[in-house]
């Protein structure tokens, strides 16, 4: 299963995860559109990223949430009716919704474009076992 | 046995109005001719005036039945309609309980109007279909199952070739009838009865979704009132809506941002909360029997008593256990209160599906009291089955079970016997007899069962007229009001709650005013002029969520958990920060901007205008405002020795001086004050509603409100007398 790995000591809270995410996803630069949050709380950083466990599956009364092949937590778009419960009843509140954008919600799906611009692999993308 | 293929007798195409901001404004209206096969359809438009003064949902319900009915139009009669309406929150996907239908129509039971609502995918899939509502006339004449096409814009009428008309199986074939090879069965809701219509006063209507991981077609019920046994006397064996493509935003909402926000919050209310409050998403409402035994609430063989020793085998302990836990149990999509809890894989141990393994909705509250302790029954297993059979018959749980109680008790009493029941003996607690009662009452297997499916308020008359049975004494017993019987609470010691069941518009239903707790419990409500302010408040709260298409259960059995400190009282009881969410996504919905006060003013021109119509049906004035003597109190002496110091320190807070009575002459003492504090709360009540002391709304309270329709002046010009009106 492929998840976003945290490597919190490493983190220089640049904010460059959020900037390439909610880029490449929503063409926008833009803290509220990122599935991947860091926050600085007290100083350190606080990371708020899907761990793809998958509670939200449950809780889904039309089954729109779905593990991949990578074993990743993904939304279907088709059989989603934005109900946002997923959202309410996530356990790390790492789902996130946003109407002007879209009436569906959104979540970190483990593509590692954050990884890849975090200029100090304080976000990397690793294989667990689910 | 698959079903044979149905022939269309006729077909209608229409072009769809697409919803904003929660209103199609347009209406559906199905002519079955008068048994002659002249079908006729018609879009109807909804105008502001309709908007306005009646919201949605039930609103609408009455204002298109009074326009379709004559003055002397009965249950029966061609001209009699079953509206089905959600309203503005009909079909939203973010706050929970946004599915709910309201059907309204003329009863068999009660002679009036009656509204009853129902979960199920239903009213927001006539409702993306096009239409705000569905109005359905007149009689087919042959079998018929309507099918609302809202992917081709479609209505068709097809002769039924359903071999059963009981709900779980014209459900079940009719999702996989009018599904694409079975993999969009989600997309459709049927509305079906059973063969409890066929002879019974009570069937109730069962509305349908399909359970993607269950793969069933599971049922929620608008069960009281009669709905089915209209559906059909109009040859209608299944109403049927197929809408297979909609989004989160169907209803084109003025504000998405702040519905979403405000439907996030309360999902997370709810998954932080439930498990501490209310356990609606692992026992749905079946928490509440434990909680009702101990306060004396618990209806027990017929509401004699309000406790039992065996209510741990009926605790929501034993529910959870038979309930599949973990499942996403909404009726609708959205609701992560999830109450509509079911028993899966449940053999059936007698009637026509004996051995077969089904899955069972419920029970519910309501059902684990009424098919339950109230017969003095105290098993689930039994109380599980006889709730499979209720809904596959379309027996109204409720009613079958109070009505049920009440024969029990008249052959206890003596005033009927095994010859009269042929065979049965219906002591309380006697589960095999019992059940059989309900399998000849569904089939209408005797005249004894025939007359049991009337209701009590007939029963008795039939009781009395055939058997010889005292009248009187039935009267005393016999939970009922407006011909309507009692849901599962025990009133007595809440001057309030006899009111909140039995000065209501359609009878003694709990869906107007539940006030026991803040009344007998908390004595919040000290006066009579606070009680009628309950009395009107509460009723108006809980009719909103009626015009809305909302179901009341995330008003208050989920809140926020600080509620009760930082509010007092009745304000607790309202739920601020709930009734502040209604407001602000009612105008993040419509647009339309809505105060509190407003919100209420919404609901009390429905009120009266409701109350109205049962005027104009020959009801609603005082004389229908009736009460029984076991909803004041104890009629025989093993009531009162049950909890003789209780009532005894009752008797003398009235000044009885008690020394030398005997227990029956104590029960007469108290039944007579009791009676004189329910004229005092009937008045202050009438009062406070704008109502003459016959119970009629005013002259003035209808131009108030805005409904002062030619109509309506003029039906009440006949009705309010000078010697009627209250003092200045």
């Amino acid at each position: 299963m492929k998840i976003m790995q945290i490597n919190a000591e490493k983190c220089v809270q640049c904010g460059a995860c959020m900037s390439a995410c909610s880029s490449a996803w929503f063409k926008e630069d833009s803290v509220d559109l990122s599935r991947v949050k860091v926050e600085t709380v007290t100083g350190l950083p606080h990371f708020n990223i899907c761990s793809q466990c998958g509670a939200c599956m449950a809780v889904c009364p039309t089954q729109a949430l779905e593990r991949d092949a990578n074993g990743v937590v993904q939304i279907r778009k088709d059989k989603c009716v934005a109900c946002l419960m997923c959202v309410g009843f996530c356990p790390s509140a790492s789902i996130f919704f946003n109407a002007e954008k879209q009436t569906e919600p959104f979540k970190c799906i483990a593509c590692g474009i954050c990884a890849k611009k975090c200029p100090t692999g304080a976000l990397t993308l690793v294989e667990v076992k689910g | 046995m698959e079903m044979k293929p149905m022939k269309l007798l006729t077909e209608w195409t229409y072009e769809p109005t697409k919803i904003h901001r929660g209103y199609s404004k347009e209406t559906l209206y199905i002519g079955l001719g008068n048994k002659d096969g002249k079908y006729s359809f018609e879009k109807r438009p909804v105008s502001e005036d309709m908007i306005e003064k009646f919201t949605g949902g039930r609103g609408f319900g009455l204002r298109l039945l009074w326009n379709a009915v004559k003055d002397g139009t009965k249950w029966n009669d061609p001209e009699n309609e079953i509206v089905i309406a959600g309203g503005p929150f009909c079909g939203i996907t973010q706050y929970p309980g946004a599915g709910k239908c309201y059907t309204v129509f003329l009863s068999p039971a009660t002679k009036q109007t009656y509204n009853s609502n129902a979960g199920g995918y239903f009213a927001p899939f006539l409702k993306f279909s096009g239409f705000d509502a569905l109005e359905l006339q007149g009689k087919a004449d042959r079998p018929v199952v309507v099918f609302i096409d809202g992917d081709n814009f479609k209505v068709q009428i097809f002769e039924s070739t359903l071999e059963d008309i009981n709900a779980y199986y014209v459900s079940e074939e009719l999702h996989e009838y009018f599904s694409n090879n079975g993999a969009d069965k989600h997309t459709i809701s049927v509305v079906s009865s059973g063969i409890a219509a066929r002879t019974t006063y009570c069937a109730g209507l069962n509305f349908s979704f399909y359970d993607t991981r269950r793969k069933a077609a599971r049922l929620k019920q608008a069960g009281r009132g009669g709905g089915g046994t209209v559906l059909f006397d109009k040859n209608v064996i299944a109403l049927v809506v197929k809408r297979t493509h909609f989004t989160g935003n169907e209803n084109d909402v003025a504000d998405l941002d702040t519905i979403q926000k405000i439907g996030v919050s309360l999902h997370k209310r709810i998954h932080d909360n439930d498990d501490k409050q209310c356990k609606m998403r692992s026992v749905g409402t079946a928490h509440l029997t434990e909680i009702m035994n101990d306060y004396e609430l618990l209806p027990v063989d017929n509401y004699k008593f309000g406790h039992h020793k065996d209510i741990d085998n009926i605790s929501s302990h034993a529910y959870q256990k038979l309930f599949t836990q973990g499942m996403a149990d909404g009726c609708w999509y959205g609701c992560s209160l999830a109450c509509a809890k079911a028993v899966d894989h449940f053999p059936l141990q007698t009637g026509p599906w004996k051995g077969k393994e089904v899955v069972v909705d419920g029970p519910e509250y309501e059902t684990a009291a009424s098919l339950g302790s109230t017969l003095g029954i105290f098993d689930p297993l039994w109380t599980v089955e006889a709730n499979f059979y209720a809904d596959h018959y379309g027996l109204d749980t409720i009613t079958i079970g109070t009505g049920g109680a009440f024969v029990c008790e008249c052959y206890e009493l003596g005033l009927i016997n095994k010859e009269d029941t042929h065979g049965l003996e219906l002591n309380f607690g006697n589960k095999k007899d019992i059940m059989e009662l309900i399998h000849r009452v569904a089939s209408g297997a005797d005249d004894f069962a025939i007359a049991c499916g009337k209701g009590i308020a007939e029963a008795r008359e039939y009781f009395a007229e055939h058997y010889g049975a005292d009248l009187a004494t039935m009267k005393k017993i016999g939970m009922e009001g407006q011909g309507l019987e009692v849901s599962e609470y025990r009133c007595q010691e809440s001057i309030a709650q006899w009111g909140g069941y039995f000065l209501t518009l359609k009878g003694p239903q709990h869906d107007e005013a539940w006030l026991i707790f803040m009344d007998m419990v908390n004595k919040q409500l000290p006066t009579y002029k606070d009680k009628a302010e309950a009395l009107f408040f509460f009723p108006c709260l809980r009719l909103w969520f009626s015009l809305q298409g909302l179901c009341k259960l995330p008003w208050n059995d989920i809140e926020p958990a600080d509620n009760g400190l930082k509010y007092k009282g009745i304000e607790a009881a309202k739920v601020p920060e709930h009734f502040k969410n209604y407001i602000d996504i009612y105008t993040a919905i419509t647009g339309r901007p809505l105060t509190p006060d407003g919100l209420i003013l919404q609901s009390e021109k429905v009120y009266n205008f409701e109350r109205i119509f049962n005027l104009r049906m020959g009801r609603g004035t005082s004389a229908y405002h009736e009460i029984p003597d076991r909803a004041l109190g104890p009629v025989w002496e093993d009531e009162w020795n049950s909890r003789p110091e209780y009532f005894d320190e009752k008797l003398k807070e009235f000044g009885v001086d008690i020394s030398g009575l005997s227990v029956k002459e104590k029960i007469a003492a108290l039944q007579q004050n009791r009676r004189k504090q329910w004229e005092d709360l009937k008045m202050a009540v009438y009062k406070r509603r704008g109502w003459n002391k016959n119970g009629i709304p005013t002259m003035e309270t209808v131009k108030r409100l805005g409904i002062d329709y030619p109509d309506v002046v003029e039906l009440l010009k006949k009705h309010l007398k000078p010697e009627d009106e209250f003092e200045a």
